[in-house]
This record gives C-alpha cells, sequence and structure tokens, in this order.
C-alpha cells in the first residue's frame, strides 16, 4: 500500500465492514437460527435469542419431501447451464473482444438490456413456448431459460477477461500457425482460465438461486430448491422453523461453496477494476 | 532464401486510407528497415506483410507468389513483436516449441532445434524458465529465438527494441546486427528510431502518412535526400534549414541570397528554379563552418557531448542554425561567431519540397 492511513481510519473502515456484514448476513442468520426452534418457539414474541435447540424442524421437512430430489436437480440446472451457457459464450466474447466490429458495443448493450426486462414480461411467451415444446417440468426446459437469462452477463464477464489479455499474444499464436480454434483453446482459455472460473462460479450461484422461472416452469419431475421452499409457505398458515429448516437447507450447500470460492469471486468480480 | 514484393499495396480502415499505395522490392537477404512518425502506416504495412492485417488493394508476393490471401503462418514468416507476445503460461521451451508442434514436427527433431538456437541465443539456462522470470533482453531473446527456430524464408521485427533501455538496446542492436549475418535470411524491420534504421539497414524505407516518401541505402538518404521530410527526420541532430531566394539559375548552379543579404552559389541542378523563386537552403550541422566568413551570429546554447560539441548560434535574423564541432572547440556563450555554409554541403527544396539534383554525389555512394 503506497499510502500508510492513520490506525484509527483502519480501525474505524474495519468496524464499518464488520457492521454492513451483520447487517447484511443477519436474515441468513436469524432463518438458520429460527430453524432449529420449535414452532413455537419460532413465533414468540419478543423473538427468542436463547432458546431450546430442536431438530423437529428438519425432522418434519425431510419426512415430508424428498430433499436429495430437489438438490439433485438444482445441481444439474447450475452445472448444466453454466457448461452450455460458457460453450456458447467463449466463442461470442472471443469475437466481441479480438475481431470487433462496429456494431460489438450496441450488441453488447443490447444483451445486457435484455436483463432490465422484468422477466413476468415475458412469462406467458416463455410459459407457451415451454409448453408447446413439452419442455414444461424438465430439466432441460429450466436449464434451458436459466442458461439463456445468465448469458449475457456470462458474455459480458468473459468479454471483459479477454480483453485483458494482449491481442499481440494471439497475433504471435497466429503467426505460429494457430488455427482460430487453437488460438482460443492453447493460448486464450490457459490465459484467462481464472477470469473463466470466477464466471462459472457466479452463473452456478446465479442458476441456483435463481426462483421466478424455477417455480413457473417446473411443478415436480424438475422442481429445483426454489420450489423445495416455496412448497414449504402453505395456505393452511406459515410454519416458520420448517420453512426455515427448508431454506437453509436449500441455500447451506451453495453457501458452503460460495465460502470456499470466495476469493476466486472477488478476484474475478474486481479484475480490471485495479489494474 | 526470399525475396517480397509490394505492388501497390493498399489499406483502407473505416473508410480512411491509411497505406495509399507502396510498391517496393525486398531483395533476397536484405535488411530492410521501415522507419517513419508514429502514425506513419509502417507498423500497419508489416502487419499487411505478416498477415495479421488484410491487405485492400495491391498484391504482395513472396518469392513471386501471390500471398494476399494466405494465412500468415504458410507465408512462411516468423515476427518479433514490440512487447515480445511471449505466452505467459508456456516456459522458454515451450513458448518456442509452440509453433513447431502445430507444424507437426516430431518431437526429437524439435528438441535438437530448439537446444540449437537457444545456445546461439545464450537461452540454455533459462529454457524451463517462464517469460515473467526473465529480464527484458532476455524476454526478447526468446521472442527471437521463437522467430528463429521456425527457420523463416523472412523475419519480420515490429519496434522489437523499444521497450528495453538505451544500453541494453545497444546491445541487442549489435546482437541483432550479426544475427542478421549470420542468418542470411531477408528481415524487414520496424522503427522510428532513425538510429537503428540508420546502423543496420541495408535499405532504409521512409514512410509519412502511407507514402514511401524514400527508398535508399542509409547514408544515400543522409546524403542525398528526396525531399524536405527525410532530410529533417534522418540525422541527428537536424539538418539546419534557412530560407532562401534564388538570385541567378542555371543548370550547372543556383546562386541564392541569404537572410543577410550576401550570396551563395550551390552547385545542383537550377533548371526550372527561375530567379525569384523561393527555396529552403538545408545543412546538416556537421557541415556548418565555424569560424569561417559567412553569416554572423551569436552563440546561444554550448551542448557538449565529449567527442563533439553542439553550438546554437542566432543568426542576425533571429533564426537558430546548430553547427557541430570537435570536442575541444570553444566558443565562449554569447560571443560573437561567424559561420560558413560550404556550397557543396548545401541541399536545396523547392516550395514542392522535393530536392533540387546535386551534381556531386557523396564520394561513399559514388
Amino acid at each position: 500500500m503506497a499510502i500508510k492511513r492513520p490506525k484509527s481510519h483502519t480501525f474505524a473502515i474495519g468496524l464499518l465492514g464488520w457492521a454492513i456484514a451483520c447487517w447484511v448476513f443477519f436474515p441468513i442468520a436469524w432463518m438458520a437460527l429460527t430453524s432449529f426452534k420449535t414452532e413455537v418457539d419460532a413465533i414468540a414474541t419478543p423473538p427468542q435469542f436463547i432458546f431450546r435447540p430442536s431438530l423437529a424442524s428438519y425432522h418434519e421437512v425431510f419426512a415430508r419431501a424428498n430433499y436429495w430430489h430437489f438438490t439433485l436437480n438444482t445441481v444439474a440446472i447450475s452445472l448444466g447451464a453454466t457448461i452450455v451457457a460458457l460453450a456458447l459464450s467463449v466463442p461470442a466474447a472471443y469475437a466481441m473482444a479480438f475481431i470487433p466490429s462496429q456494431r460489438t458495443r450496441g450488441t453488447l448493450l443490447w444483451m445486457l438490456s435484455t436483463r432490465m426486462l422484468p422477466p413476468v414480461g415475458v412469462l406467458v411467451p416463455i410459459y407457451l413456448l415451454a409448453r408447446n415444446t413439452h419442455l414444461l417440468d424438465t430439466l432441460t426446459g429450466l436449464g434451458i431459460v436459466d442458461m439463456l437469462t445468465n448469458l449475457p452477463i456470462i458474455v459480458w464477464m468473459l468479454f471483459t477477461f479477454f480483453r485483458e489479455v494482449p491481442a499481440p499474444i494471439l497475433e504471435a499464436g497466429r503467426m505460429d500457425g494457430a488455427s482460430r480454434w487453437q488460438e482460443m483453446t492453447l493460448v486464450l482459455l490457459p490465459l484467462a482460465l481464472p477470469g473463466i472460473a470466477s464466471t462459472a462460479l457466479l452463473s452456478i450461484i446465479l442458476c441456483w438461486n435463481e426462483s421466478f422461472w424455477s417455480l413457473n416452469l417446473t411443478s415436480s419431475q424438475a422442481a429445483p430448491l426454489a420450489a423445495f421452499i416455496a412448497s414449504f409457505s402453505s395456505p393452511e398458515g406459515l410454519f416458520f422453523g420448517k420453512l426455515s429448516a427448508a431454506s437453509t437447507l436449500a441455500v447451506a450447500p451453495i453457501l458452503v461453496f460460495g465460502w470456499f470460492s470466495q476469493k476466486q469471486l472477488v478476484r474475478g468480480l474486481t479484475f480490471g477494476a485495479v489494474k | 532464401m526470399a525475396t517480397v514484393e509490394l505492388r501497390d499495396i493498399r489499406k483502407t480502415y473505416l473508410k480512411d486510407e491509411i497505406i495509399k499505395g507502396v510498391s517496393l522490392t525486398i531483395e533476397d537477404r536484405e535488411f530492410v528497415v521501415f522507419v517513419g512518425p508514429s502514425g506513419c502506416g509502417k507498423s500497419t504495412l508489416l502487419r499487411m506483410i505478416a498477415g495479421l492485417e488484410d491487405i485492400t488493394a495491391g498484391d504482395l508476393l513472396i518469392d513471386g507468389r501471390r500471398v494476399n490471401d494466405v494465412e500468415p503462418a504458410k507465408r512462411g514468416l516468423a515476427m518479433v513483436f514490440q512487447s515480445y507476445a511471449l505466452y505467459p503460461h508456456m516456459d522458454v521451451y515451450k513458448n518456442m516449441e509452440f509453433g513447431l508442434k502445430l507444424a507437426g514436427m516430431p518431437a526429437s527433431e524439435r528438441s535438437a532445434k530448439i537446444r540449437d538456437v537457444a545456445r546461439i541465443l545464450q537461452l540454455e539456462p533459462y529454457l524451463h524458465h517462464k517469460p515473467g522470470q526473465l529480464s527484458g533482453g532476455q524476454r526478447q531473446r526468446v521472442a527471437i529465438g521463437r522467430a528463429i527456430v521456425r527457420n523463416p524464408k523472412v523475419f519480420l521485427f515490429d519496434e522489437p527494441l523499444s521497450n528495453l533501455d538505451a544500453a541494453l538496446r545497444g546491445q541487442m542492436r549489435v546482437e541483432l546486427a550479426t544475427l542478421h549475418r549470420r542468418l542470411n535470411a531477408t528481415t524487414i524491420y520496424v522503427t522510428h528510431d532513425q538510429v537503428e534504421a540508420m546502423t543496420m539497414a541495408d535499405k532504409i524505407v521512409v514512410l509519412q502518412g502511407g507514402v514511401v516518401e524514400q527508398v535508399g541505402s542509409p547514408l544515400e538518404l543522409y546524403h542525398h535526400p528526396r525531399n524536405l521530410f527525410v532530410a529533417k527526420f534522418i540525422g541527428s541532430p537536424p539538418m539546419n534549414f534557412i530560407p532562401v531566394v534564388v538570385e541567378t539559375s542555371s543548370t550547372e548552379s543556383v546562386t541564392v541570397r541569404l537572410p543577410d543579404e550576401t550570396f551563395l552559389d550551390v552547385p545542383v541542378d537550377g533548371s526550372n528554379t527561375p530567379a525569384g523563386t523561393a527555396l529552403t537552403l538545408g545543412i546538416r550541422p556537421e557541415h556548418v563552418a565555424l569560424d569561417e566568413p559567412g553569416l554572423a551570429g551569436q552563440v546561444e546554447i554550448v551542448e557538449r557531448l565529449g567527442a563533439a560539441t553542439l553550438f546554437h548560434i542566432r543568426l542576425r535574423d533571429g533564426q537558430l542554425l546548430v553547427a557541430q564541432s570537435d570536442g575541444a572547440a570553444d566558443h565562449p556563450l554569447d560571443s560573437g561567431v561567424s559561420v560558413g555554409l560550404p556550397p557543396r554541403h548545401c541541399h536545396l527544396f523547392g516550395a514542392d519540397g522535393l530536392a533540387l539534383a546535386a551534381h556531386a554525389r557523396h564520394p561513399l555512394l559514388a
């Protein structure tokens, strides 16, 4: 660090950081806490911080729904959508970064603009498309929609990473006799691997957490964890204990995954910003 | 080995013509340097020869074969980039091996070739280092090695020394010249540094605004610049220019009136320059004769380079003239001095910038 900050500053920034982290993490912590309460404790006013932990909610959740079925669906959709999205985005981002045309900028912005559209706006057409192609409640159907919604972000991220690779290195490859394909696989991909990894991580997380299309396009066969959570907010009334247990079970894997890959993620998301 | 021929090569990029019709023949084993100010199109021209840029119009021939639409690697060229452009994820050995591998050369042959080149370039101890672990000079050598192993017909260099510090640049210049003599390959070298151009080239191509200003040997360009641009661009410190007016002219010589109303008889062909024409007289600093009868002025700045001394002399009419003298020459600051302009070293340029043909050739060029 070039500039030395006074110790009190560092302390204040640290304190602020922790405060924001606690504030952001509180709902998740509260959810995890509630999942270990009995239903009576869960709705007690004032809210109880000290209580007798119980696994009753978990037992009931496991008894009522097949957690592993939903988890496997989510894993399959997240991984599948991410792999297909990368396979499509790498060539697209390569072309945009290294062989730009006059329309490249516009195309990129247009792609991003599709993310600004409220998904509900295209619910009916997408639903009908899925129904008519017999993709309703299938892993393929939801996977395709998840993949397409994330495609703009993935192309954008890869585009930014690829642009950090100096063009002469690829040209050197071409002078050495590499075809476009070899240039991409043997020169570009190894160099952009950290960026591709963080893009993949982000895509997995986005797919995992996606709920709108999950709830609207699946019912039982292909239902992912989002549907699993939703199934516990029943019309007979809210059972916060069970709902929290289900939610905790749904987010736990991705939370652990995110924890272990956070270095890679932060590095990826701030890439280029700190050159 | 190989000849390279450019026939009216043009490049248009977004409606702008960057290369405006370049015709040039590069002989076998020749070391040709493209030189010019930044933006003159020299790098674009090199990249067009390499195949990294499309050729909008014209023909590019290598060994008599039209290669406009041939892929870079199939043109039999190798290129050394300004930024070295080594593959950062591969060690030195693999950097050099990459092209050979793609060409399908057997492993044993590859290994023998790479070790041979590594020995020539003194890279043997670094074969298993990544580019990031090497110094600038070593990276440069790896880039050259990567070009050499492919045994190309023509070497292309795009400002290869501009990222190195002055001392290393001088050293690499000698190494490159030695290497060229050893490999005897046709070489095209792009630089904006005229010292590199002068010292290494068999033939210099001066470019400006996408047009070839002059092609010739270094001394040809130095002593017989075709126009004002080349005269200004080649030579350091640059040539001095003085506005003059033609008094009388003949095919034998032109008599011009200097700013101080004295006359000078310059031995150039004046058949198209009638009396009264405004011309520009050019003279190199080392040809300005201090303490000889001529223009009067005052010493304003003295730059002592050791072996030589540069005197910046303010003439009566306010113009600054640079005179180069030996290292021992002594003229105190602000002292009055008279500078002679030896006619045989004077160049005359017309209003169109073109030089009037001199009668005498430089002895080394005769």
